[in-house]
């Protein structure tokens, strides 16, 4: 039973990066553009005018964020557009129909937006090199959080597919949530450099505490705690977890 | 063995719409049913139940003796689902589309190549296999959703509406392809609007008309329920108006060479040519009006029709 379970789970796994690979020039490409214009203008052009933050130069402090910014929004991405594209033509219906148990979709789906987060993190990360010096204080840091962070945006994705209507209703949470909450996370600034009152609210956003975790790796240095940032990421992970599979099980937004 | 074990089906949707009201079914292994029904009867409805693509309000159901609740694993695994409207997606590739769904029951991925293979020969997809699903042609798509269904090897196949807007030259390859499946041991549920369908292929069949199964029987006795049969006959020579004859009643006069006569179980078609010939009409040609399925469906739709407007 595992194995067929198993089998299930490598299919849609398989089929949901072939999807992403398939257009790669819609999926992968644009975010690397998109993150080389940041270093060209934050990086280079208004860098050199900043000078340092947190001791070191402009452009080394924002790419650990960049590089999560692109993670982010391409897990998020990833799942909730596959998943809301399968609702909309009805394609869901193959996984329905099949012995799959919600867990294995679940899985499968999540497994998707973390290859892609991944996989454009480390086009990023390549792309950077052209405007830093590449140096890791600890690689299985940068490795943990990249795949905690996908995870749990991967899971976001799929509750918001899962509620969506509308591909309207799956560009609301991107536009309105993820990336001002993304911007306000610390990519571009080190959050000492704010007020007091506003240090403390900037605490409340989750995505402060993996954009610093993941500076962290890369950098050695962080505002936040690293143990108290993975015990935030992984909490997020757990609740997301279990409300995905509490609404694929009561088919919600799937099953009349 | 039941293949299919349906008891006290309920279903009600969240606009309050009763779709189906407490329904019983069962089908034997081996068995080629049709499940008929007017649009909006809840055909698809308790179609989507035994599939797990619709939540049920109360009521079992059992695939080869495993509840769809307890056992949802071995029931599900039994069971292959052509829907009515495609479902696959239009941008992958045919093959990659029938060998997914065998991924999804767990086939391994060696075995799921071959079987896709298999049943794509056997479908006249092969040569599409690379193509995107979106290029194929209508009758291919439905074809192409057969293939998928059959793929992880079902002992019970679902149909829903397989033949819908097929030209008849592919739907009589896909009759013949179905009748090899169940001679095979594959039992096979049907719905279609083609009653010709049905009759030509199905042993037992059920009518569901407003969320009740009106009638449940084998199709022999199904057809034995037609009192009468109408026949359309075209005439030699013109006429006025429609002939009156003595042992048939209802005589309809469709244009001047053709009219409408329903024969009842008791006479026979040489007693009504007979007739005609004793007032000088001669009949050159005839047909039935409808097929015989059609017209026991008519008369049984229409009747609760006519009950609930009481």
């Amino acid at each position: 039973m595992l194995y067929r379970f198993w089998v299930a789970y490598l299919t849609i796994t398989r089929k949901e990066i072939m999807r992403f690979a398939r257009i790669w020039v819609q999926t992968i490409i644009p975010p690397v553009v998109m993150v080389a214009l940041y270093f060209i203008i934050f990086g280079n052009l208004i860098g050199q005018r900043i000078g340092e933050m947190d001791g070191m130069l402009y452009v080394d402090f924002i790419m650990p964020g960049l590089v999560m910014m692109s993670i982010i929004t391409n897990s998020y991405t990833n799942v909730v557009s596959s998943f809301y594209g399968a609702k909309y033509s009805r394609h869901i219906e193959e996984m329905q129909i099949a012995p799959v148990p919600d867990i294995v979709i679940l899985l499968g789906f999540m497994t998707g937006g973390v290859a892609r987060g991944i996989s454009v993190g480390i086009a990023v990360t390549l792309v950077s090199l052209l405007f830093t010096e590449f140096s890791i204080h600890n690689p299985l840091i940068v490795l943990l959080v990249a795949l905690l962070t996908s995870c749990l945006f991967a899971l976001a994705g799929l509750i918001n597919a899962i509620f969506a209507n509308s591909f309207d209703d799956i560009t609301i949470i991107p536009t309105f949530v993820l990336t001002p909450l993304t911007y306000l996370g610390g990519i571009f600034y080190s959050i000492k450099l704010l007020p007091e009152f506003w240090q403390q609210v900037s605490l409340g956003n989750p995505i402060l505490y993996m954009v610093n975790s993941f500076r962290y790796g890369f950098r050695g240095t962080s505002d936040i705690d690293l143990l108290t940032a993975i015990i935030v990421i992984l909490f997020f992970i757990a609740l997301l977890f279990s409300v995905s599979l509490t609404l694929l099980a009561r088919g919600t937004g799937i099953r009349q | 063995m039941l293949a299919l074990e349906i008891s006290n089906l309920h279903k009600t949707y969240a606009s309050g719409l009763q779709a189906l009201k407490g329904i019983d079914l069962r089908v034997e292994e081996g068995d080629f049913f049709a499940l008929l029904g007017p649009n909006g009867a809840g055909k698809s409805t308790c179609i989507g139940i035994i599939s797990g693509l619709v939540n049920r309000t109360s009521g079992n159901v059992k695939i080869f003796g495993h509840s769809i609740d307890d056992e949802f694993i071995l029931a599900k695994s039994l069971l292959g689902s052509v829907p009515q409207e495609f479902n696959f997606n239009t941008f992958e590739p045919v093959e990659e589309i029938v060998t997914n769904q065998a991924g999804f029951y767990g086939v391994p991925a060696r075995i799921a190549r071959k079987e896709t293979e298999h049943y794509l020969k056997q479908l006249g997809l092969w040569q599409h296999r690379r193509s995107q699903a979106r290029r194929l042609s209508g009758g291919m798509k439905r074809r192409l959703m057969i293939a998928r269904a059959l793929v992880h090897k079902p002992r019970l196949l679902i149909l829903d509406e397989p033949t819908a807007g097929v030209d008849i030259e592919l739907r009589r390859s896909m009759w013949d392809f179905m009748e090899q499946i169940n001679d095979q041991g594959t039992t096979i549920i049907l719905t279609t609007h083609y009653l010709e369908e049905a009759e030509r292929m199905c042993r037992n069949a059920a009518i569901i008309d407003e969320g009740d199964i009106i009638l449940n029987s084998s199709m022999k006795r199904l057809l034995k329920q037609l009192n009468n049969e109408t026949f359309v006959l075209y005439l030699r020579d013109d006429l006025e108006q429609a002939p009156q004859l003595e042992s048939f009643n209802k005589i309809i006069r469709l244009d001047h060479h053709s009219i409408e006569v329903e024969v009842p179980e008791r006479l026979s078609i040489n007693d009504l040519i007979h007739e005609l010939e004793t007032q000088n009409i001669v009949v050159e040609r005839m047909r039935n009006k409808a097929n015989r399925l059609e017209e026991v469906f008519v008369k049984m739709t229409t009747k609760t029709d006519d009950a609930s407007a009481a």
